[in-house]
Order: structure tokens, then sequence, then C-alpha cells
């Protein structure tokens, strides 16, 4: 899975959490928490959906490295490598 | 012979519109089966019976709009209780205006659409391509508000929530709790520390879809506490005074995105274990937000809990549900310092509050409560 493929999966697990949003545009960097509203358990719906998709198990340690997109990317990036 | 009547899913509800029979004569019903849906002014809503039995003689026609209380068919087989049962004592939590799950008997298709029968019947009336709609009712089925939405121009509601009716319906229950209740409001500090070092241990070893949340520890600790001190677990009526509930059926405030707030009750929460728990959490949440509610999760709730933390906010002071008689909330955990055995220690802190009603109970059981919550959770592999 490269990067494209992997934003691509990512964008379309948060659209899923808050349809309302369009996960599409926004910014990269910022809170997902903030930007989009979610709580913890729409968070842990998020890594449940990704551990499904991509097979990445996010530790809880680890769930600060996910709060942005660009964070998201890169972390399951990483694992997938 | 037992009546299956039309239910009351809100303090204000006077009437529904039968549109769905899920249900049909010579069918067997069991106990929580979906039999029929009902459209109010907050949505349709999933209506379950409560009962075993037969379903027998329908009473009333399909798109008729009846008081509530009105037998709305004949179930063979099943008792009638000695006093008409009025509808269970409703949470005044507004009610998503809501498609439902997917019913086990699918409403009628017509050339691949599901619609119901009135809300194909003003189609026709109104000229409305069903073909354009999008179902807000069970697994997406159009209904008469989907219909009447449509030949007003109207935008569809938001995932079958109607947000403005949800406000209306707060709005008035809120009111009338202000206006009737005698709220009185205790806090307390609770170290989550032991909690959340459990938590976190147990979670380590589980895949994302298996870990629990803080808030199963909480909403479990406030149902075991509403067992043991049942003055907090109950409905008030002004003409017979308080009934304490015989289970503890605990209402979960979930907040709606774009606004609103729904109370949906977990069934006997103090007898799920923390698994149980979240599973039950995460599903009701989920149809909490789509608005696929059923009549029970709306009416049943009989202690409320709401949690702010995650806005980071340090404590929230709950106004009642009537006839509900007490509502806990929680704030955010944080790092605080505190004594411990002589030392000052950084400990994980949050803020439980209560707000209970004064008519039913007094500031020294509630302070009992609450002592008795913090002490559960400082032994959370017993909870």
């Amino acid at each position: 899975m490269n990067k494209d493929e992997i934003r691509s999966v990512v964008v379309k697990e948060l659209g899923k959490i808050a349809p309302e949003t369009d996960a599409t545009s926004i910014d990269p960097d910022a809170d997902l928490r903030e930007e989009l509203d979610i709580d913890s358990l729409d968070f842990l719906n998020f890594l449940t959906a990704l551990h499904k998709r991509t097979g990445v198990n996010v530790p809880e340690p680890d769930y600060r490295k996910l709060l942005t997109l660009n964070g998201a990317i890169a972390y399951l990036a990483d694992k997938l490598k | 012979m037992y009546r299956f009547r039309m239910p009351s899913l809100g303090a204000d509800m006077e009437a529904g519109t039968l549109v769905e029979w899920l249900k049909h004569p010579g069918d067997p019903v069991h106990r929580g089966d979906i039999v029929a849906v009902v459209e109010t002014d907050k949505g349709a809503i999933e209506v379950e019976i409560f009962v075993d039995g037969t379903m027998g003689r329908q009473l009333v026609p399909l798109d008729s709009k009846v008081p509530v209380g009105t037998p709305l068919a004949e179930i063979e087989g099943a008792e009638e209780e000695k006093e008409a049962k009025a509808p269970a004592p409703a949470a005044a939590v507004p009610a998503p205006a809501t498609p439902s799950p997917k019913p086990a008997a699918a409403p009628a298709s017509v050339q691949g659409l599901r619609a119901s029968p009135a809300a194909r019947k003003l189609a026709a009336q109104k000229d409305v391509d069903l073909a354009a709609l999008k179902g807000t009712g069970p697994g997406g089925t159009i209904v008469l508000h989907d219909v009447e939405r449509a030949a007003a121009g109207a935008k569809l509601p938001h995932r079958g929530l109607d947000l403005e009716k949800m406000r209306a319906a707060i709005a008035a229950a809120m009111a009338r709790s202000k206006r009737e209740i005698p709220h009185y409001y205790l806090a307390t500090d609770i170290d989550l520390s032991a909690a959340l070092a459990w938590l976190e241990k147990t979670n380590a070893a589980r895949t994302p879809e298996q870990r629990l949340l803080p808030a199963v520890m909480t909403l479990k600790s406030v149902a075991l506490a509403a067992k043991k001190y049942p003055a907090f677990n109950g409905f008030y009526d002004p003409a017979k005074g308080f009934a304490p509930a015989k289970a503890v059926h605990i209402g979960n405030a979930v907040a709606i995105r774009g606004g609103g707030l729904v109370s949906p009750a977990i069934h006997d929460c103090d007898r799920l274990t923390l698994d149980q728990l979240m599973e039950k959490l995460r599903d009701l949440v989920a149809r909490a937000r789509e608005g696929r509610l059923r009549s029970s999760e709306m009416s049943d709730a009989t202690v409320t809990v709401s949690s702010l933390g995650e806005r980071g906010v340090e404590s929230l002071y709950g106004i009642i549900y009537p006839p509900q008689v007490a509502i806990v909330g929680f704030g955010t955990v944080t790092r605080r310092p505190i004594a411990v055995d002589e030392k000052l220690e950084i400990r994980s802190v949050v803020t439980a509050t209560l707000a209970a009603d004064h008519r039913v109970s007094d500031g020294h059981l509630g302070a009992r409560f609450l002592k008795h919550m913090a002490a559960l959770l400082q032994e959370p592999e017993k909870l």
C-alpha cells in the first residue's frame, strides 16, 4: 500500500465517522479531534477500521501519533513498509 | 387478550401515526420483537412489544393518527394487564427523527424501493418521485415524513435526524425539568489512577475492536450505585410520588453531530460485564447518531449519565430528564496534585457530579451515592 492509497483509506474512514464534513479538505496537520469534532469512541472506531483495512494494530501509547491526518498517514506508511 | 397500544415515546408525545406493521395477523410475536413503526413529531420509531403471543386483529388502519394508549392490535395468547398499561415513563429526551435497523420483516417494496403505504399514497397524490428520495425509515424505508418534506420542497433531514424538532423536544423537556424539579447539586473528585492503570493493562493485549473506554467503568459505577441507592433510580409522578425502578437502565447522553442530544437507555447496565457494556455502548452511540433507535431505548432510562470530559470541561451539572430523578455528570480526567498518605502525588482525577430531585432524596444520601461510586472505581477489576 503506497502513501496515496493509505491517504485514501484514512480519508474514507474519517468520512464515515464524520459524514457531514469533507474529510478531503481538512487541514492535514490539525488535530482531528477538534477538526472533525470526534470523541474517544469515534477515534477508537477509526482505529478499529484502520486495523481491519490495513492490518495495523495501533497500541494505545501510539494514539497520539495518529491525531492528525498527516500523522496517521505517516504512521501507517511506516508500519506497512 | 392483550392489547398492543400506541406507546408514549416522550413526555410531550400525545399521539402518533401508525405507518407500518412488521408483524401480521397469525404471526407469532415475542417479547422484544419490533412489531410496528410509528411516526411521531420526532420522527419514526420502531416499536417493540413486551409480551409473547400471536398477532391477532389489527384495530387501527395504517396512516391513522391516534392518541397515546390507543389499542392498535390484539395479541392472542397474552394476558391484558389489570390496568391498561400506561406508556412507560418516558425519558423526555428527544426522540431522534429516525430510521431504525432493518426490521425482521421488510416493509413492502415497490419496484425495488422500500416505502411505507402512507408514503406511497402521498407520493402518488403529490406526484413525488419515490426513486428520488432517500428514506429515513427502518432500513432506509421511505416514510410519510420523507414524502411530506419532498413535497414541501424541503431538504431531507440530516441522516434521518430532524435537529430542529430535536431542539424543540430538548427545550420542552428541560424547561419542564427546571420548572418542576427542585434540583440539588453535589460534586466530588474521584481518583481514577487505579481504574486507568487497570484499563491500560487490559487494553494492551487487545486489538482496537476489543478495547474498552474509561466510560464503561464510570457507567458501571453509576449503575451499581443506583442499584444500591434506589432513590436515584426511578420515576417521579406528581400525583403518585416516587416509584423506584426495578432495573437499572442508564440513559447515556449522546451528542448528535450538528447539535442535539439524545439519551437512549442501556438496559440492565448493572448486570453487564465491562465487555458487554462496551459492545452496547458502541452499538447504541452509532445508532443514536444515525437516528436508528428503538422505542424501549427511548422510554426506559431510569437514571442518566452525561460526560463532557472529551471537550475539556472540568465538571458539568446536569438537568434531570423528567420523570427521572437524577443525572450524573463526568468532566475531563486531568492530572492533578493530590495528597496521598501525607505526600503530594500527581494523579488522574475526574470530577463527578450528581443533580438529584429534592422531592425524592436529600444531599446526605446523594453524598453517599457519589462516595459509593468513587469506592467502586478504586477496584476496577471488580466492576
